[in-house]
């Protein structure tokens, strides 16, 4: 609607009275003028190269979008990583409720990777299973993608609302993501570009707690891997793999009410490929990550930073939110 | 215990999706019973749910080019899971311009119906979606009270009127009073009513039909126009009535007066059975 009616637009800054004056020069002589107060504020410049970053990926934002449009519109976090067969795998990442465990870091969200996908972390089954939540994939082929320079086996964890948000605006502008990454908790850089602007979305990835030994690594890296290729191989390979007798045998003889409250412990999952970059722990992390304000320490570990493009774009991404700044005491 | 189904034919693959759509809207979590020849939505008729209870049932053949179950044992060859209905709907829901679907119980640290989809795609890769619905197994003794339900001896049988137009009056209906009175009698009459101490409404449908009495017995001595009624909690029949996106080829309502209202409907090779109880 506002290309309708707006002919002109000035925008300025008033100094005097601290004022950001919006002038909307609009059809039939009307002028609309806004003026919005504004506070100095200290910006925040996170330092980060994509070229230190080994991981890169490139496709148009279509393709990603359309890569993740299978996802429930609630899911917070999504892994993305590479598969076996050079595909890219995107899978809801869930937080597992331990005990007490709080979002991410150092408790319980741990993000393996096997060759044929993301392990599921460890879990003590609640008592109704019904209640768990849905867990989706979506695996595409390398083919879609302009560049895809990763190894097998690398993912990361990062916020699936801001990455949405990050993918409508490219796509609306009919762009290409480049996906810059490392490994879990380092950064992972979204960059797009085009003649008019250039823009770098930066986003923290779950970095991996520390590596328990009496995890399900063990048993995985005993088993021998089964080729567990993602939904390509002949049914016949997955009813092996998928075999839920042991766990009825288990069920049935269980003394008391229904279902067993415990799973048999026997691990199926296949995985073998423990999880490249076996990861700065989040403590460290924090030190070294230079755009980390002391005395905050935020309540996710997430964090987003928007900035560096040339031109403002036309329709700003519902995603990132400001950089996180201290508090300040009093008023602000 | 295995299962493994495959579904590559459109037209199937949206029924299908249909009906979870359906029973999605009637029961938040519902058991599927997998057996050698149908597949079966089961809700059982729990003070949980109101007393309500749903049986609905397809042939698998109808929609699978594949299929395959082995249950518990050779004596008892079925599967019962209990599923959160609305993760089943969402799954299909992304299987709109699937190649191929294959549904199999999985055990992934905890026992799951894994919706795989190939997706087809306009460029040549092949793009996949999984979906791990979990799922509780229900083991053997909870099975009784998963059975078909008996169809009661009707007082009245009667067909329904176009389940939409009858939605909208019962969700008019639902802002007047919880308590809504369903009757009908043997001359293709059907009314529902909701009565408050100020006001009475009524609506009329007529000239249903009525299907053919199962029993000679009684048929004769039976004014046909006597109405046999049942007082239901009007949202439990709003609920029903919301799951049915299109028409059915076939809606049956049972009556049997004071107890329970029975619906019998038929979506094209779907069957669907719900109970709604008598208020107390």
């Amino acid at each position: 609607m506002l290309e309708k009616t707006v002919e002109k637009c000035c925008i300025s800054l008033n100094g005097r009275s601290s004022r950001l004056v919006v002038q909307l020069y609009c059809k039939y002589g009307v002028r609309k003028t806004h003026n919005l107060s504004f506070q100095d504020c200290e910006s925040l410049q996170a330092v980060f190269d994509p070229a230190v970053c080994p991981h890169v990926l490139r496709a148009p934002a279509r393709v990603l979008g359309e890569a993740v449009l299978p996802f429930p519109p609630a899911l917070a976090e999504v892994t993305m990583g590479i598969g076996r067969g050079h595909r890219v795998i995107l899978r809801s990442y869930q937080e597992e409720a331990g005990e007490g465990a709080r979002h991410g870091l150092g408790q319980g969200a741990e993000v393996g990777w096997d060759g044929a996908g993301p392990r599921f972390p460890p879990v003590a089954v609640p008592t109704d299973s019904t209640v768990k939540a849905m867990v989706t994939e979506m695996s595409i082929g390398g083919e879609d993608f302009q560049q895809l320079q990763a190894q097998e086996g690398v993912a990361i964890t990062f916020c699936l609302k801001e990455f949405r948000g990050l993918l409508s605006f490219a796509d609306s502008a009919n762009l290409s993501l480049s996906i810059y990454f490392d490994g879990p908790g380092r950064p992972a850089i979204f960059a797009i570009k085009d003649s008019l602007l250039d823009g770098h979305f930066v986003l923290a990835t779950l970095s991996e707690p520390d590596p328990h030994p009496q995890d399900l690594r063990g048993p995985e890296l005993q088993r021998p891997a089964p080729q567990l290729q993602a939904h390509s191989t002949p049914h016949l390979d997955d009813f092996a793999l998928d075999d839920i007798d042991s766990y009825m045998i288990a069920m049935e003889t269980t003394v008391g009410s229904e279902g067993s409250r415990t799973l048999p412990s026997t691990s199926l999952s296949p995985g073998l490929q423990p999880p490249c970059s076996p990861g700065s722990h989040s403590e460290e992390e924090d030190d070294t990550e230079p755009s980390t304000v002391p005395g905050t320490p935020p309540p996710k570990k997430f964090r987003s930073l928007f900035f560096g493009s040339i031109l403002a774009p036309a329709h700003s991404p519902q995603g990132p939110s400001p950089v996180l700044a201290e508090d300040s005491e009093g008023e602000g | 215990m295995k299962f493994r189904a495959k579904l590559v034919d459109a037209a199937c693959l949206n029924n299908f999706t249909r009906v979870s759509n359906m029973i999605a809207k009637l029961a938040k979590t519902c058991t599927l019973r997998i057996s050698p020849d149908k597949l079966n939505f089961v809700l059982s008729d729990k003070v949980a749910n109101g007393g309500v209870s749903m049986w609905c049932e397809l042939e698998q053949e109808n929609f699978f080019s594949e299929f395959q179950m082995e249950g518990v044992s050779a004596e008892n060859n079925a599967i019962y899971l209990e599923l959160t209905s609305e993760n089943l709907s969402r799954a299909l829901k992304t299987a709109q311009n699937a190649r191929a679907l294959k549904i199999k119980l999985t055990n992934k640290h905890f026992p799951c119906l894994t919706v795989s989809v190939d997706l087809l795609s306009v460029s040549s890769s092949s793009r996949v979606v999984t979906h791990d619905i979990p799922v509780k197994v229900i083991p053997r003794k909870l099975w009784k009270d998963l059975q078909e339900p008996t169809v009661p001896d009707a007082d009245v049988s009667i067909y329904l009127p176009v389940l939409k137009t009858m939605k909208s009056i019962v969700e008019k209906m639902k802002n007047i009073s919880n308590h809504l009175i369903i009757e009908a009698n043997l001359n293709g009459e059907l009314n529902l009513k909701i009565e408050t101490e100020l006001v009475c409404v009524t609506t009329h449908f007529k000239d249903l039909g009525n299907p053919p009495l199962a029993s000679e017995n009684a048929s004769q001595d039976r004014n046909s126009e006597q109405m046999a009624q049942v007082h239901i909690d009007i949202r439990k029949l709003l609920q029903f009535l919301a799951g049915q996106q299109v028409n059915p080829t076939k809606a049956t309502c049972n009556i049997v007066k004071n107890k329970i209202v029975h619906f019998d409907l038929l979506h094209e090779d779907v069957s669907l059975q719900y109970f709604i109880p008598a208020l107390s």
